[in-house]
């Protein structure tokens, strides 16, 4: 059971209050009608899959329902950090 | 290979069983192979047999981080069936069912797989809706089914509570009698005995850390216990496939995340078929040994950890309890986790890369047990060949980019 520090409401809860947003940080395409269908093809379905350090988005569906980005380690699951969307992580490798 | 009989009991039983013929040996690794596998696994086995089998090709390692058969193919819940909507999968799966059919003959092993018999629930009427769609199009792809009423699920297997005043009421099922389980280590081993009797060398406890190439193709590959070289390298690693990709300076569509099991104490016989619900998500079987074996469902997040979310496992067991309210007497004796590779279409991976002499066999996420047989089968052809084998020409990564993606969704919902 993972312990998650929402932003928003400033307090740590369990993982059933929150769904899983996915991969954090993806940019949506600035010009959709001008993307190949490789550039499609890998905004759509192609994610970071790190045995490690992942930056990913949490909804914190039973409480203030508002996303922020979690820094987890996939391996440990440890928890390293929570922050706004549209700031950057302060942790982006193993150990530092 | 001394093969397995009823008089080879009868005479190893005169040396005490002392001196059966070690299933298969432990090779130095040689400083080339025509064909690498990477990961030990049933598919990977299932590879490096048919390479050798049909193909001709025994000069193939198999290398192996752990030991054969330790990682997903010891972890599943050994469903087998092939009740697919859509025909790329439908026909993929059923060519590993056919396959399953005759493989206790094929490897001279008993892989126990027993035909028992699968039904997948229908709790809502969009659920029957579906499932009547889906066993029209197993039909007519030749695949066997049927959808039974809550009368003959009740005949079927009598401990289930097919009452209409239960919270989500049983409508309905498909059910296909040709499905069943077999030994998960069994087919693992199987193969490996089978591969080995051919000329494949098994390199356990050896970690590839690196995939070597030269001039965009493919030289061998880097591992714990040094360089080895090869003119080819399939990987089939599951959940570490996104791992291994990257060492080649590829990307995959998969998400590694863990799917849990538990299996119950050991009862006298109550549950001779399969069981599985989309609808309250849990699936049960019995196994030989008496113990119910339960699976639930992935965690929401990516995750290496082969252990899984209490949350998931709660809510399936109480599943469970619901469908068979005698089960919630029986105690819980073990549970485990295993890193899954899940796919954006709940479809594998197939697949040539953009590297020369590089093949990627992966993103089975939940199902990947009852397809060994026919993934090895069309893999070893990919391989060999260097090109999509007939049946696995949909399940090329290109789809991803083509957007010819194969959505069984509906068929792989629960995690099997």
């Amino acid at each position: 059971m993972l312990l998650i520090y929402c932003p928003h409401c400033l307090e740590s809860r369990e993982e059933e209050e929150f769904s899983y947003g996915g991969e954090a940080h993806i940019a949506r395409p600035l010009d959709p009608e001008n993307l190949s269908d490789e550039q499609w093809g890998d905004y759509l379905f192609f994610r970071k899959n790190p045995r490690g350090i992942h930056h990913e988005m949490w909804y914190h569906a039973t409480g203030c329902r508002r996303y922020f980005n979690v820094t987890r380690n996939t391996l440990t699951y440890e928890i390293l950090e929570s922050y706004l969307v549209g700031t950057k992580p302060q942790i982006t490798e193993v150990g530092v | 290979m001394k093969r397995y009989s009823g008089f080879s009991l009868f005479a190893n039983a005169l040396s005490y069983h002392e001196k059966w013929q070690k299933v298969w040996r432990k090779p130095v690794p040689k400083k080339e192979y025509d064909v690498i596998i990477i990961g030990g696994g049933g598919h990977g086995l299932a590879t490096a047999y048919y390479l050798a089998k049909m193909h001709g090709i025994t000069n193939v390692a198999v290398i192996e981080k752990g030991y054969l058969g330790g990682g997903n193919t010891a972890r599943n819940t050994t469903i087998i069936r092939s009740n697919y909507l859509w025909d790329e999968a439908a026909q993929l799966y059923e060519l590993s069912l056919k396959l399953w059919e005759g493989l206790s003959q094929e490897l001279n092993y008993n892989v126990m797989f027993s035909q028992r018999g699968v039904l997948n629930l229908g709790h809502t009427l969009q659920d029957m809706r579906d499932i009547e769609r889906r066993v029209n199009a197993n039909r007519l792809n030749g695949i066997d089914g049927e959808v039974v009423s809550p009368q003959r699920i009740k005949e079927i297997a009598p401990l289930i509570n097919t009452s209409p005043n239960s919270r989500y009421p049983i409508l309905g099922a498909s059910w296909q009698p040709r499905g069943g389980t077999a030994r998960h280590d069994a087919v693992a081993w199987g193969y490996a005995r089978g591969a080995d009797a051919l000329g494949v060398d098994m390199i356990q406890q050896t970690e590839v850390t690196g995939i070597r190439r030269k001039d965009g193709a493919v030289v061998g590959v880097e591992t714990t216990h040094g360089f080895i070289g090869a003119r080819k390298v399939a990987c089939v690693t599951a959940g570490n496939s996104g791992v291994v990709a990257a060492m080649a300076g590829l990307r995959l569509p998969v998400e590694s995340r863990p799917l849990q099991a538990l299996v119950s104490e050991p009862v006298k016989p109550c549950l001779d078929t399969v069981v599985m619900s989309n609808a309250v998500h849990g699936y049960v079987s019995q196994s030989d040994k008496g113990d119910l074996v339960i699976g639930a469902g992935v965690d929401s997040y990516n995750g290496y950890g082969q252990r899984g979310s209490f949350h998931v496992i709660e809510h399936t067991v109480q599943a469970i309890c619901e469908l068979f309210p005698a089960f919630s007497r029986v105690q819980m004796n073990r549970q485990w986790g295993g890193v899954v590779d899940t796919c954006p279409d709940a479809c594998p991976i197939i697949s040539k890369t953009s590297v020369e002499g590089l093949y990627f066999n992966c993103g089975w996420g939940t199902g990947g047990f009852k397809a060994t047989p026919g993934s090895g089968f069309v893999f070893a052809d990919t391989v060999a060949n260097d090109r999509p084998h007939p049946l696995a020409k949909a399940f090329t990564v290109d789809r991803f980019n083509s957007g010819a993606l194969i959505d069984e969704h509906g068929a792989a919902g629960v995690a099997h």
